[in-house]
């Protein structure tokens, strides 16, 4: 093979501009700005007028704010809660697939697709879906009345938004975990069962263990997405609009709140960059701790 | 993008014009807004209507789906110098702009292009939400409305009830009557700021902050959780729990003109700019009629406030574009527009030569535009005063969702009145000192 040598140092530099150029446009100028308007107060049209320095003052504005306070605390109740269910829900569905079940080829199928549906139209069909007026819900509400009411109670608008939120990336975590099986030699399963184990002993003991890198690899995404991914925001601006009461406020739903309903970018900006705090300590933490007791066999 | 296509073509043009050969190509200029549906078309007839009355400009309407997401959209094109000529700007952004620096005052643009507006003649009742302290002209109301109460006159007399209600008391009593008379929900009302806190300190004569309602400084504070809106969230939320007043959102279900239209509840409060779309909607037959806010017994009824949005011309555009803008805005404020205007979409019309010209047609005596004048005699019962003349707090947007938030939390999870009302303030005030502090250093006109 032919080592391809440049003798000036600017060919590579010229070649690799264009790709250089994207990442700054899109990544670290955005970044910058955002750094900018944290520490400053930045008028809704720009320039008005002498932009301020506040120093840490949007920071603290934002810890002062009880508001800020709730919508940590329901993203974190909304990020755990979605995360645990979609990989519990995509791991019961892949090993019920993986086995050879009557109709397993159409179920992969099946299950994918809502993966190709954005936030916000699942959050539009589950509103229509779990209206507590119209369907399903209406049936029970008037055997019980006020049974489920996501516009009432905080906590059945949770449940709402946690539910479009595994709905969409439920078959996404599957293909995932079923190629992650699949690739499990079929050896190790069929050993097992001649020795007499049935299917819950060699999923906890053999399929488990060596899905444990697929598993850790999607525990990141999800746990990113629903904490601050797009379909986060998309869901809550279409079901609940961060309501009743803030119940379903999420910190994404927040920021994006604060700098264009509000005009606020500076308030807006402080907060992103906090997510970015917590998103990085998130995957340190992660990869630290958690990434040493994966299997890797 | 369009700017880019619009230079290339002015420059053609231009070419064209050297070369002696073709006429000069119209100037083109772009007008964004934040009406969409029915409303958006109307726009837009609007915009062909003025292309098609001279040859010397081309207006392009282009709807940005909503009023917040106009704003917006107009902020972002303005910091990358995309902006549009004309924007529309809701009644709660008028702040914003105000301070913006951004655009080019009402008075100096038509002055500047050579038109003679006579600036009295707009409803002071209208045009003192988008003006200056002193009284000067910002912006060009346009599409203007106000909030009046809907009811359903079939049901009021099988209820046995004569009269519009004229206080609350009576709405009261009306509901509790019409709840006897085996009617569900007497009465829809949702979280909207607009009606229980705009309108109402309007007409009750109560401020809603300090400083006249912001008008004489950045430094105001809100005062809503002080004044008679406590009484008026009280009382709701009595009759609320004696299920008289129904509470109606789209989270729920149903707004309350839908309910209204369906007949669902038989009492409503809207915008003057919902009849239209009730006269489509509710069933043929149906005798209903709208009548002035209700206010609280013994209280001197006071003028209500504007709503809708206004037109404001943007600054750094070509030249040309001015005399475009003045022209399309000279064009829709002459009498025959504004009485196409108010016809085809329930809006009022903001000039009093435009409402008299429509008086005289016969407009108002038509059984389908019947109660639309109440809408003009809402907005002029009083002169203006500190209290009516408009809204001029920073953050306004947020301020009014920090409102509906507490209506929330009273009314679907039973929390206190006071409390919740003291706690949205609390945190208003703080949006608002944020705003003085953003624009520190400038002053308000």
């Amino acid at each position: 093979m032919k080592r391809v040598v440049f003798k000036s140092r600017w060919v590579p530099a010229v070649a690799a501009l264009p790709q250089l150029l994207l990442i700054f446009l899109f990544f670290y100028w955005p970044a910058v700005s955002v750094m900018n308007w944290a520490f400053t107060l930045e008028p809704a049209f720009g320039g008005a007028g002498e932009r301020i320095f506040v120093g840490w003052e949007n920071f603290t504005s934002v810890f002062a704010d009880t508001q800020y306070w709730n919508s940590v605390r329901v993203s974190l109740i909304f990020a755990c809660s979605s995360t645990f269910i979609t990989l519990a829900l995509a791991l019961v569905l892949a090993l019920a697939v993986d086995r050879q079940l009557k109709g397993s080829k159409f179920f992969r199928f099946f299950y994918i697709w809502p993966y190709a549906l954005a936030g916000p139209a699942v959050g539009t069909a589950f509103l229509f879906i779990l209206s507590p007026e119209r369907g399903l819900m209406a049936i029970v509400n008037a055997a019980h009345p006020d049974f489920w009411n996501p516009a009432k109670y905080g906590s059945h608008a949770m449940i709402l938004i946690i539910t479009c939120f595994v709905w969409k990336w439920v078959g996404y975590c599957f293909i995932f975990l079923l190629a992650g099986l699949q690739s499990i030699p079929r050896s190790l399963t069929e050993a097992a069962a001649m020795d007499g184990s049935g299917p819950l002993r060699r999923a906890i003991d053999i399929q488990i263990p060596m899905l444990t890198p697929t598993l850790f690899l999607l525990l990141i995404l999800i746990a990113t997405e629903s904490f601050v991914g797009k379909d986060t925001y998309g869901i809550v601006d279409r079901t609940t609009y961060g309501g009743p009461n803030n119940a379903t406020n999420v910190m994404v739903f927040n920021i994006v709140a604060k700098a264009f309903e509000g005009l606020d970018y500076s308030g807006a900006a402080a907060q992103s960059l906090m997510v970015i705090a917590i998103i990085m300590v998130f995957t340190f933490v992660q990869f630290r701790f958690v990434e040493r007791r994966v299997h890797y066999r | 993008m369009l700017t880019k296509i619009f230079g290339a073509a002015s420059a053609l043009a231009l070419l064209a014009g050297l070369s002696g050969t073709a006429q000069a190509a119209p100037v083109k200029f772009e007008f964004w807004h934040g009406l969409s549906g029915d409303l958006g078309e109307r726009v837009q007839e609007a915009c062909t209507k003025f292309n098609a009355s001279q040859t010397d400009y081309e207006i392009n309407c282009v709807s940005q789906g909503a009023y917040d997401t106009n704003l917006q959209n107009t902020i972002a094109a303005y910091r990358a110098k995309k902006h549009p000529a004309i924007t529309q700007v809701y009644d709660a952004g008028t702040l914003d702009l105000m301070m913006s620096n951004a655009f080019v005052p009402a008075k100096k643009l038509m002055a500047d292009s050579g038109y003679k507006i006579d600036w009295d003649n707009y409803f002071p009742g209208i045009a003192n939400y988008f003006a200056t302290a002193k009284g000067e002209l910002q912006s060009f109301p346009f599409n203007s409305s106000t909030a009046v109460f809907y009811y359903n006159a079939d049901a009021f007399k099988k209820a046995g009830i004569t009269d519009a209600p004229k206080t609350w008391e009576q709405v009261a009593t009306d509901a509790r009557k019409l709840k006897d008379a085996g009617f569900e929900c007497p009465m829809a009302i949702n979280f909207d700021p607009w009606f229980s806190l705009d309108q109402f300190s309007a007409i009750h004569n109560q401020p809603i902050a300090t400083q006249a309602n912001g008008y004489k400084g950045l430094d105001a504070e809100v005062v809503f959780n002080k004044t008679k809106v406590v009484d008026e969230i009280k009382f709701w939320k009595k009759q609320a729990d004696e299920k008289l007043f129904v509470v109606k959102t789209k989270a729920l279900g149903m707004d309350p003109i839908p309910a209204f239209s369906s007949q669902t509840c038989q009492m409503a409060m809207s915008s003057i700019a919902d009849h239209g779309t009730v006269g489509k909607t509710i069933p043929a037959g149906v005798e209903w009629h709208v009548a002035m806010l209700p206010v609280f017994e013994g209280t001197e009824r006071q003028k209500s406030l504007v709503g809708g949005a206004s037109l404001w011309v943007m600054k750094d555009r070509p030249e040309a574009e001015y005399k475009g803008a003045a022209a399309f805005l000279n064009f829709i404020a002459q009498p025959d527009m504004v009485e196409w205007w108010s016809t085809v979409t329930g809006y009022i019309p903001v000039t009093k030569t435009g409402f008299q010209a429509m008086k005289a047609n016969g407009f108002y005596d038509k059984p389908q535009f019947k109660g639309r004048e109440l809408a003009i005699e809402s907005l002029s019962f009083t002169e203006p005063s500190d209290n009516t003349r408009g809204i001029r707090l920073g953050n306004y947007t947020q301020i009014r969702k920090e409102f509906s938030t507490a209506l929330e939390a009273i009314f679907m999870q039973n929390a206190d009145v006071q409390t919740s009302l003291d706690e949205a303030a609390a945190r208003s005030n703080t949006l608002l000192r944020r705003f003085e502090k953003t624009y520190a250093g400038q002053t308000l006109n």
